[in-house]
């Protein structure tokens, strides 16, 4: 029997891929481990509620001016590119509808999640990063106090609380950006502009746009935290934590989009 | 501050090691170390670059995990007991890190009060106000109490992190390179301050250092890490009365001979 048939033409690279296929399920375990702990220790007593409402204030100072720029400009531009389309049908007279379901149902929670993964996300990995590079974390646990708690637990429920306030925060801006479009070029008063915004929107809408931006939250601080309090090999580990938390939010955030938008389309 | 012999009791040791191995891959850097820490005694663990001395603290301390043997600390196996024991157990035991690891987006004054808020949570605001005066009188840095430790120097720097472990009034401290970049004359205050700390605590201590002069100023005892085991121990003058050339050139370098 030939026995030099069963052995693989490339076996260093068949070994490289097992490698990193057991590295990357090994890291989803770690990642499921760093969610559960959260779990575990956000809830419990003693709370650090200082820390998270000063973190809630830095997640929303942070974003709040570039939110606002991206959010007025997001309405502006898009009122202002489907209106052409819109009137090779003479119905100009649907474009506050057809721009407030655009806004509220999907472009102020995403943009809020994307700006807020690059602000905040990078900041979370890059100032945990640090921390655990220069023994700060350590420091923390062998004082006997929890780091986790202190550090991982009031930054995600601080993003998890204030990416929902500030995507309702995106959306109305830039309604308004797209308010100041159709008032110029249609006439269309304030009141009318709103009455004809808030027509098209339903209950549904409002809850699926709200639980989308906690989820949007949640995965930007457990992800940011998780890059930082996990990164090692210096001041290149601070770099890649920083890095690998934006990217890894931002993914994150598109795959669960199209998962909420599909599961939100069953209910209506 | 001359140091002031301690007669340590040789009947309590506190940190009891006994065959502890520890490798990172494939490379074993401790060996099969076996060690007691005395109560009251300063034990200085001298050793070179890379030899395992700050991993042997980090494993007392339970940052890390050992691979073999028994490391009792207070009659407690570390490897063995769980997270809330670990944690009552570190309030006991101080640890001075290397670059101090202050917390650096707090003042002094909060970073002294970090671990005391957290582990004493009945104080109020003057007893907290009280204990963290007196650390920091104790280690001469009264005035720094609103700065960011951006604005210390290297050696307030290292005192404040002494101060943050003294504020618990630990049993035990852990010393990681407490000279390590600093000049003679901050080399020779924070030698002074290890023994005050000795005395006015009661602290027993292992102090891990290259520098020969924090050895002989602070040491009661020395601890010579050589190939990943302890290979002399005794006084310093014990250690350093050999012609060993693993041991000689460390003396000789330190003092120019």
């Amino acid at each position: 029997m030939d026995n030099t048939q069963s052995i693989p033409k490339h076996p260093k690279r068949l070994a490289k891929f097992k490698q990193s296929l057991s590295d990357f399920f090994f890291t989803l375990y770690k990642i499921n481990q760093f969610i559960l702990r959260f779990f575990r220790e956000a809830f419990v007593p003693p709370f650090e509620l200082k820390e998270v409402v000063r973190q809630c204030y830095e997640v929303g100072v942070r974003s709040f001016t570039l939110i606002s720029v991206t959010g007025f400009i997001v309405g502006v531009i898009f009122t202002k590119q489907s209106r052409p389309s819109l009137s090779q049908f003479g119905a100009e007279s649907w474009l506050p509808s057809l721009v407030s379901i655009a806004i509220m149902r999907a472009l102020a929670p995403l943009v809020t999640a994307l700006i807020a993964s690059g602000k905040v996300g990078s900041s979370i990995g890059a100032e945990l990063g640090s921390m655990r590079v220069t023994e700060q974390i350590d420091a923390m646990e062998v004082s006997g106090t929890k780091p986790f708690k202190y550090l991982v637990c009031t930054r995600v429920l601080a993003t998890t609380l204030t990416i929902p306030i500030l995507s309702t925060y995106t959306g109305f801006v830039a309604l308004f950006g797209g308010y100041l479009n159709v008032t110029q070029n249609e006439g269309t008063t304030w009141t009318t502009f709103i009455q004809e915004v808030f027509e098209p929107l339903t209950f549904t809408d409002f809850v699926a746009s709200l639980i989308k931006s906690i989820v949007f939250g949640f995965t930007i601080g457990i992800v940011g935290c998780y890059q930082g309090y996990n990164s090692n090999k210096g001041t290149e580990g601070v770099g890649k934590a920083a890095n690998g938390a934006v990217i890894t939010a931002m993914f994150l955030v598109f795959i669960e989009e199209v998962i909420i938008v599909q599961i939100t389309g069953w209910f209506r | 501050m001359k140091k002031v012999a301690v007669q340590a009791d040789h009947n309590n040791p506190v940190i009891s090691i006994r065959g502890l191995k520890k490798a990172f891959q494939d490379y074993a850097v401790l060996r099969g170390i076996d060690l007691d820490l005395y109560q009251g005694e300063n034990l200085v663990v001298l050793g070179r670059s890379g030899t395992g001395k700050s991993v042997l603290i980090k494993i007392i301390s339970g940052l890390l995990k050992p691979d073999e043997g028994m490391v009792k600390v207070f009659d407690q196996d570390i490897a063995h007991i769980t997270e809330d024991e670990l944690q009552k157990l570190r309030i006991r035991i101080g640890f001075s890190f290397q670059n101090s690891a202050l917390y650096d987006s707090m003042t002094v004054r909060k970073n002294l009060e970090f671990p005391l808020v957290r582990n004493k949570r009945n104080l109020t605001r003057g007893e907290i106000n009280t204990a963290v005066e007196t650390v920091l009188d104790a280690v001469g840095l009264s005035q720094t109490i609103n700065q960011m430790p951006s604005e210390l120097s290297g050696g307030q720097r290292k005192r404040i992190g002494i101060a943050r472990t003294l504020i618990l009034n630990p049993e035990i401290m852990l010393y990681d390179e407490p000279t390590a970049g600093l000049d003679p004359i901050t080399c020779i205050e924070i030698n002074d301050l290890i023994n005050e700390v000795q005395q006015r605590y009661n602290t027993s201590s292992i102090i891990i250092t290259h520098d020969l002069t924090c050895a002989k100023q602070t040491g009661d005892r020395i601890a010579m890490l050589l190939d990943g085991q302890f290979q002399r121990t005794g006084t310093f003058e014990e250690v350093f009365n050999t012609n060993d050339s693993r041991v000689k050139p460390f003396y000789d370098y330190n003092f120019i001979e």
